[in-house]
């Protein structure tokens, strides 16, 4: 669009614009100053900003009590896990739907999408007793298999619509180029579809990491992931704002910056496709 | 690409997700569906026995359950109008040149990315005390006498700190839309003689819907299953003031142990989210057509 | 070697038939276009030949061997793709590797003859770039590389051209006939634009609906077409197709006559009319002449015949040339 702006025009809007980005952000960056205060200055009256003494107290002491590592790599393993999986489920399946679909491709779409739907709380009593009877509760195993099958449909259309932006004859150059299905999916295929691949990654790791039904539902002390250990700060120790803000710093910021990456990637996951 | 010996590879390996998937909507399902027709406590193992329709009569004649759906169409209602309006409007800023533009927009999608029990806690403790809360201490400077949140509003809270928790993903559709308006279109608008009012009206917003529509649907999916949010801040209360159907449930289920009641109660909850995904399912259907 | 025959080769997706029964010699080195409008089943019964399509009935043999059934790799066909399919993620060289690398061929070996058919393609400065930092033409070129290198028994082109703007396709029309003539290797070449089939074809076979509706030489064609539908496609601009008494006089039931076969003058002639849009292409002009009792007739004459919009004018076919048709289209 080639229109003019004026500065004043730009100026205002520059205005508005970091003042609601700031509004809009300021809990998270409330939460990442308060971590570096100690417990006194996090509940002073009136609020210290920025002019406190700034101490890592907080992420020593959350790190040391409370078994902090446990859960960060109960995280990773759980959203990474079910992730890796997911892919590895996903990835044979969107090549076979976008590439050999039949008339019964879309309608399988659908209905994938449509698992999708099912409300959590729905299968909570028998997915809860089939855990209890099979030994999962409270299994890194066992959640990744849930995280997995919950995420695997958006995996399957996120993979699905970058695979439909590659050219089918660009695989059937290949064919006629005399390579094989494998070749053709390692040398030609993949490649090209590396940044799909990547981005899906990416949001479905986020989305396992901060999930927060099945991971506070069917996790005690062993294989509670952050934002089982998060909730625990309920109360009472919700009372001491500084740790709290420091586990909760060191719980988002891994997977915000992992967002801002992705964040284009983020519509086409969210919405199945349908916006982009 | 359509040979006999492609298609068959296809289906080899389109089985794996397909079964599994299956499975796993198919067996839970029939299981709650079994278990809402008996009696089931976990308290009382060896009494079960078939009821019919007798949970379902309990469920629905609880006023727990009005009370229940009630906040839950407040809290799904009242969300999506928050980060729908405001999703618009945010939008609209962010499509405007200005200085910094790409750093804003990080700012404003950020919460989507913070775990529900963080935001939650941040929320309820650090900003919503009210004593020490920050909105506690804004208020007195004005000479206002502070708020006691999840007392006095205790909904209302949580709908703000879920619509925080929603509008970045709102705005970030409704940009993303928004950016793929066709700037030749506004331009012989503007040699038509329409203003920016009527400029929005009568090709921004129509040129909207279809994402409107998709942020309406979908938030709708995940806000009817809130739950950590209220686990975390007032687990249900005061009384049941900020009860919805999925906490009603869970409550049912991992606190009384009533299996029979808690799995008519989830096959409620299947139902009503049924009745959104029916419209979704549709709309996003309709697009993979083109 | 590379002769390739279609035994009753058809196809059908579900109840509908695409390609009825087709029988079809391509002899040895022969450059053969498919020519047809759009949904002939053109690209289809190429893409059958390629093993991209599987065959619901008859055979494919292509040098003495039935490869109905054979993979596409084993058939030792090239093909260059109407959007060129080139790897993005590879290099221009890497490209025309592929198909060597596939082979398992030695590295030297594939340099050598990479390198030589950059040459020929005049690519030799672009092989470190991606096609991404190509122009039209040289994607194309780089699709053909692909294709040569390789020596296949055919080469397979699906409307190479039709991505390319009008100055372009000239030129490279005329490149692929060049190479035709160097490798004189058999070329199996798809178009919807006649003019190619034209220009470039020893043989052309076109298509309508599946079927074949004529076989021949460029010239067999334009001078005896077999039914009104070659008729009406083969030639530019299209050949005038009369009905009533006009054709009746000769006992038929269509005339054509083709627009350079028609005698234009301001005093006298056999059907009368009036000037409508003239187009003047300096070395040619197309008249549009509304006549009174025979409809719209195109008419062909030099550069420098003067009109004006709605003068009268005479025309008169030349009887020699005339084209005649039965009721069922076919030629008398």
């Amino acid at each position: 669009m080639a229109r003019s702006v004026t500065t004043q025009r730009k100026l205002i809007f520059t205005i508005i614009g970091w003042s609601i980005g700031f509004l809009i952000f300021f809990p998270i960056l409330w939460t990442f100053l308060t971590s570096f205060k100690t417990e006194g200055t996090a509940v002073a009256t009136p609020p210290q900003f920025l002019f406190f003494d700034w101490t890592l107290e907080n992420y020593h002491e959350v790190q040391s009590r409370s078994d902090y590592g446990k859960h960060v790599m109960n995280s990773i393993v759980i959203s990474v896990g079910s992730t890796l999986l997911g892919l590895v489920l996903a990835i044979p399946a969107a090549w076979a739907m976008a590439f050999s679909p039949t008339k019964h491709t879309k309608d399988i779409l659908m209905w994938m999408l449509s698992t999708k739907m099912m409300p959590s709380v729905g299968v909570l009593v028998p997915l809860y007793l089939i855990f209890r009877d099979w030994g999962l509760l409270d299994s890194r195993l066992g959640l990744v298999a849930v995280l997995t099958m919950i995420n695997l449909p958006i995996i399957v259309w996120m993979l699905y619509t970058y695979f439909k932006e590659i050219p089918g004859e660009i695989l059937e150059a290949a064919r006629m180029d005399g390579a094989s299905l494998m070749k053709e999916i390692i040398y030609v295929l993949t490649p090209m579809a590396i940044p799909g691949i990547a981005s899906t990654m990416l949001l479905n790791i986020i989305l396992a990491w901060n999930e927060a039904f099945w991971t506070l539902n069917l996790t005690a002390a062993n294989a509670a992931p952050l934002t089982a250990f998060i909730a625990s700060y309920s109360s009472p120790e919700g009372l001491f704002w500084a740790k709290l803000s420091a586990a909760s710093t060191m719980a988002i910021a891994p997977i915000l910056i992992m967002g801002w990456f992705s964040q284009k990637q983020l519509v086409r996951g969210l919405t199945f496709g349908a916006v982009k | 690409m359509a040979t006999l010996q492609t298609r068959a590879t296809a289906r080899i390996m389109m089985s794996p997700a397909v079964i599994l998937l299956f499975l796993w909507m198919i067996v839970p399902l029939v299981m709650t569906l079994y278990f809402s027709f008996l009696r089931y406590n976990l308290l009382m193992p060896g009494t079960e026995e078939y009821v019919g329709f007798l949970n379902y009569q309990y469920f629905l004649t609880d006023p727990a359950f009005f009370t229940a759906l009630g906040n839950t169409l407040l809290l799904v209602g009242g969300t999506l109008l928050i980060t729908v309006i405001g999703g618009i409007l945010l939008a609209i800023v962010l499509d405007q040149p200005f200085w910094g533009q790409g750093i804003v927009r990080l700012l404003v999608i950020a919460p989507f990315f913070v775990m529900p029990t963080v935001s939650a806690l941040v929320w309820k403790n650090m900003l919503m005390h009210p004593v020490n809360g920050l909105f506690a201490w804004i208020a007195r400077s004005f000479g206002f006498q502070p708020v006691d949140w999840f007392a006095q509003v205790p909904l209302f809270s949580i709908i703000l700190i879920v619509a925080w928790q929603w509008l970045p993903f709102a705005t970030l559709i409704l940009l993303t839309a928004l950016q793929s308006l066709d700037g030749e279109q506004i331009e012989a608008a503007e040699m038509d003689g329409a203003g920016p009012i009527s400029r929005f009206i009568y090709l921004v917003l129509p040129h909207l819907a279809r994402a409107i529509t998709v942020v309406i649907l979908i938030q709708t999916i995940f806000l009817l299953s809130v739950f950590a949010e209220i686990l975390v801040t007032t687990n249900g209360g005061p009384g049941l003031q900020t009860t919805n159907i999925a906490y009603l449930i869970y409550s049912q289920a991992l606190l009384q142990f009533d299996v029979g009641g808690a799995s008519a109660g989830g096959i409620v909850a299947v139902i009503l989210a049924n009745i959104v995904a029916f419209f979704l399912i549709r709309l996003i259907g309709k697009n993979l057509e083109r | 070697m590379g002769s390739i025959t279609l035994e009753k080769v058809s196809k059908s997706f579900g109840s509908t038939s695409v390609i009825p029964e087709i029988d079809l010699e391509i002899n040895d080195g022969e450059f053969v276009v498919f020519v047809g409008p759009s949904g002939c089943g053109k690209s289809t019964l190429l893409r059958m030949i390629a093993g991209l399509e599987d065959l619901s009935g008859g055979r494919i043999v292509i040098d003495g061997k039935d490869m109905s059934n054979e993979a596409p790799a084993k058939r030792g066909l090239s093909m260059v793709f109407q959007s060129y399919a080139l790897y993005p993620h590879m290099s221009v060289y890497q490209n025309i590797a592929f198909p060597l690398k596939m082979d398992g061929q030695e590295k030297s070996a594939i340099d050598k003859k990479v390198k030589d058919a950059a040459h020929i393609l005049n690519l030799t400065n672009y092989l470190d770039r991606r096609p991404g930092q190509l122009s039209g033409g040289q994607r194309q070129r780089v699709a053909i590389g692909r294709a040569i290198v390789r020596q296949p028994k055919a080469f397979l082109f699906d409307e190479p051209l039709s991505n390319l703007d009008a100055a372009l396709r000239g030129n490279m029309r005329l490149e692929i006939s060049d190479l035709h003539h160097q490798l004189k290797t058999t070329m199996i070449y798809v178009t919807h634009d006649q003019v190619e089939a034209m220009t470039m074809a020893d043989k052309i076979v076109v298509l309508n609906a599946g079927r074949i509706e004529q076989v021949g030489s460029p010239l067999e064609l334009y001078k005896s077409p077999k039914n009104v539908f070659v008729a009406g496609f083969i030639g530019s601009p299209r050949m005038n197709l009369v009905e009533g008494p006009a054709a009746a006089k000769h006992n038929a039931v269509t005339l054509g006559v083709r627009p350079e076969h028609v005698q234009i003058s301001k005093t006298a002639g056999l059907w009368k009319g009036t000037v409508g849009v003239t187009e003047h292409l300096g070395s040619d002009t197309f008249i549009h002449v509304q006549t009174e009792n025979t409809g719209k007739i195109t008419v062909r004459t030099d550069g420098d015949f003067a009109t004006e919009h709605g003068q009268s004018v005479y025309l008169t076919p030349d009887p020699s040339r005339l084209h005649l048709f039965d009721a069922n289209g076919q030629a008398i």
